[in-house]
């Protein structure tokens, strides 16, 4: 490699660009996403045919059927997450559907506890805590907990998240493992998660519930062998959920679309981020280019 | 002899059980017993975690090694959280005990557990993955280079996928009719063809070696072939 500060003309700046000092990158990306995020940058979507999916098989789900929402993430991919998990909730709340709440993960009890309180509470306040929803939370054991409950669900959960007896609970009285779910839907991170409940789950019962998630980009490409068949439908990162925000806020419009909007506002900074990442990739190539001796060997 | 003979028997056992429990009905709730044991082993594996955690940090402050103070940070944290957690403090006030400091739902954001997880514990793991898109953002600068034919191939594949999970997607290709003959030009489309044919074929692969993989292990664990897991004392 030739020294870049012999190099002359655009050449040599292309070839010293290959030096840069880190931290302006670290400031193009702090920009790219700040910047965004302030002007409120909006970009139109288009729902795609996982997204479609997903809005139709809660649609599918009679009105008054229950189901269950597994939240298995935790606050460090909640910005990612937390926007579909907002809109399913809000859909599921829209069609009248008695929901449970649990959680795979230790902290994803909390993240439904905030989804409860920010989207159930203002936007469905008929909702009754007991009667039309009811919320299990946390329970180690991974998939061994879904295994339990896929034969007997008041073995795993004796109690809810309050510590109150299942069979005091109107909503689960009668619950006996998770043949009482129309659906089962996975708001999931990683392990354990969404695959999790398709080989435990619906492995275990196949014909009595339909398995739905919402996962991060990097865990997709496990998820994406069980999709269309064992998964019936799958929303994959903040474009995901921007896409389904839009098949949900066009049937169901919220009280406040910034809540059930945030997949939206948030691909803005992905949009500009995605392209800075282009542009630095063909910037690097550039420069590693024009440091090459000239007809020499690479 | 106990030490070894023991677990080996156990894990012989719960294994066979839940073997047997897949396909023999009347013995699912054999299985679903063994299961119920694993989940409480697996609550206890917390409290293990937690005293291995208090174990190496109290040793790297104890000897003073580099880093000290960050260990000294975590064990003052992890004892704030258990205390609050564990004594269920509130701090709403309660409507039945008005005059009780603490006394209200532990469970809401205003207790010192809420506002710890709230205010400190979530902003802080939101942070630590939001660091990973400057880091990510340096290194395709410094390595993502065209260097051979592998990586030509890789790096179109991220630029498709890149535009194609945003709207510049279908900025640039999406005048493109979807029932033209061209439709194939698309970069939805074109990202498409990659998830479901490349990607998922080469993830069904991976996921069919790994299952073999965990069979045969699985396997050798119930028979007692492989003792890896047994302490060598």
């Amino acid at each position: 490699m030739t020294n870049p500060q012999h190099i002359g003309g655009i050449r040599g700046f292309f070839a010293r660009l290959g030096g840069i000092d880190r931290r302006w990158i670290f400031l193009a990306m702090g920009l790219s996403i700040a910047i965004p995020i302030l002007l409120k940058l909006r970009f139109p979507e288009y729902p795609g045919p996982m997204a479609k999916a997903t809005f139709d098989a809660v649609e599918k789900v009679p009105e008054g059927s229950t189901v269950l929402l597994s939240f298995d993430y935790d606050p460090a991919s909640a910005a990612e997450l937390q926007p579909m998990a907002s809109a399913l909730v809000h859909h599921c709340a829209s069609r009248k559907l008695k929901i449970v709440f649990m959680a795979l993960w230790p902290l994803g009890k909390q993240q439904a506890d905030r989804t409860i309180d920010t989207v159930l509470k203002p936007f469905h306040p008929e909702y009754r805590e007991g009667i039309d929803y009811a919320q299990l939370g946390f329970q180690a054991g991974n998939e061994g907990v879904i295994k339990v409950m896929a034969t007997n669900l008041p073995k795993q959960y004796p109690n809810d998240a309050d510590g109150k007896a299942i069979g005091d609970i109107p909503l689960l009285k009668d619950t006996k493992d998770l043949g009482a779910f129309k659906l089962v839907a996975s708001i999931s991170a990683g392990y354990p998660g969404a695959k999790e409940w398709v080989q435990y789950g619906n492995g275990a019962m196949p014909d009595a519930f339909e398995v739905v998630s919402g996962s991060t980009g990097v865990q997709v490409g496990q998820l994406l062998p069980y999709y269309p068949k064992q998964m019936e439908g799958l929303l994959v990162a903040v474009k995901g959920a921007a896409e389904y925000e839009m098949l949900v806020e066009a049937k169901y419009p919220a009280a406040d679309p910034e809540v059930i909007g945030q997949g939206r506002v948030r691909m803005g900074p992905q949009l500009v981020a995605h392209l800075l990442m282009i542009a630095l990739i063909v910037l690097g190539n550039i420069a590693m280019i024009a440091g090459r001796p000239r007809g020499g060997a690479r | 002899m106990l030490q070894r003979t023991i677990p080996i028997a156990i894990l012989c056992l719960s294994g066979a059980i839940m073997v047997g429990a897949y396909f023999i009905s009347s013995a699912q709730s054999w299985g679903e017993t063994v299961t119920t044991w694993f989940n409480i082993l697996a609550a206890v594996a917390f409290v293990l975690g937690a005293g291995n955690l208090i174990a190496m940090n109290l040793e790297k402050i104890s000897s003073q090694r580099p880093g000290w103070g960050y260990a000294a940070i975590t064990l003052v944290s992890f004892a704030f959280m258990l205390v609050v957690g564990l004594l269920k403090l509130g701090a709403v006030p309660n409507d039945k005990h008005p005059d009780i400091h603490l006394a209200g739902s532990y469970d809401t954001p205003a207790s010192p557990f809420g506002w710890m997880y709230e205010y400190v514990m979530s902003p802080l793991t939101a942070t630590m993955f939001a660091l990973l898109a400057f880091y990510v953002a340096s290194a395709a600068f410094r390595a993502f280079r065209a260097k051979n034919t592998e990586s030509i191939l890789l790096l179109g594949t991220a630029f498709i996928v890149l535009l194609a999970q945003t709207a510049a997607g279908m900025f640039l290709t999406g005048w493109i009719p979807e029932d033209s003959a061209f439709a194939f030009l698309r970069l939805d489309k074109i990202k498409a063809g990659i998830i479901e044919h490349v990607q998922t074929a080469g993830m069904r692969a991976i996921m069919i070696g790994i299952a073999l993989g965990i069979a045969a292990m699985s396997l050798r664990l119930i028979l007692g072939i492989d003792r890896s897991y047994l302490s060598k004392n």
